[in-house]
């Protein structure tokens, strides 16, 4: 997933599991149905988990943009300082 | 939340959090039924009594016991669990509780009902108070509960009376 996909997919099971458990809290007490609270409940966690888990392709629409090849070697990663220098330094302090 | 394993892992703990906010959600609800039960024992006779010289004071009874429990139960319960005990006062103790008789109510319906029992553990006294004593029949109950808190509660019944030994 991208970053974008993996923020939505959040955001969807946050708001997915908290409709859920509060519908079935509702339903519940007012049919008097301890047992169909954890049936919608149950109902709505494998929902959730279906909808946000796996790699969508919804969840991917703002692809990453990697470096060509070419284009990264123009722009070399920066050297270690050298050994000596570094020698002088702490003698100083 | 790069990967599924860890989409995973998130999806299950919050539902695991939230379950556990409901239960105690369903449990609170509870604190909103209020229960009007009714009882009522009568003693049909005493059966034996049993004086052992250097033991304990037994007596046997039946009893019908009429109830209406069923304001009791509510979304959350899973059962009912009730017990007859006697009360009575000794110059040892201040009190003394025997369980005579329990049941456990599994659903509503059954939560009213009439039964006529012999006493199904024994009225035994430490030591030998028993002839002529006055005592009360206390109806327990427990509400146990399918998640939460349970509550308790009784219903005193007095003016119970145990004959004097030559007329057993």
């Amino acid at each position: 997933m991208d970053w974008q996909g993996q923020k939505q997919a959040e955001l969807w099971m946050q708001i997915l599991l908290l409709v859920f458990s509060v519908g079935a809290l509702a339903t519940g007490y007012i049919i008097g149905s301890f047992r169909m609270m954890m049936l919608i409940y149950a109902g709505g966690v494998f929902f959730t988990t279906l909808l946000t888990v796996p790699n969508w392709p919804f969840f991917n629409r703002h692809p990453l943009k990697w470096l060509d090849p070419s284009e990264a070697e123009k722009h070399p990663k920066p050297q270690k300082a050298v050994v000596s220098k570094d020698k002088k330094k702490s003698s100083k302090k | 939340m790069h990967s599924f394993g860890y989409r995973a892992n998130a999806v299950l703990t919050f539902a695991l959090t939230i379950l556990a906010l409901m239960c105690a959600i369903a449990s609170f609800s509870d604190n909103f039924n209020f229960p009007s039960p009714s009882a009522e024992i009568q003693i049909v006779g005493f059966n034996g009594f049993k004086k052992k010289p250097h033991g304990n004071d037994e007596v046997s009874l039946t009893m019908n016991i009429t109830a209406d429990l069923q304001s009791l139960f509510t979304w959350n319960t899973k059962q009912l669990f009730i017990f007859v005990a006697a009360e009575y006062e000794t110059p040892q103790n201040s009190l003394n509780q025997v369980s005579l008789w329990d049941a456990i109510i599994l659903a509503k319906e059954h939560a009213k009902f009439w039964i006529q029992t012999k006493n199904k553990y024994r009225f035994v006294d430490q030591g030998s108070n028993l002839r002529g004593k006055d005592f009360n029949l206390t109806l327990h109950w427990h509400v146990m509960p399918k998640t939460g808190k349970m509550f308790a509660d009784k219903l005193v019944m007095s003016g119970f009376r145990i004959p004097e030994e030559h007329s057993l």
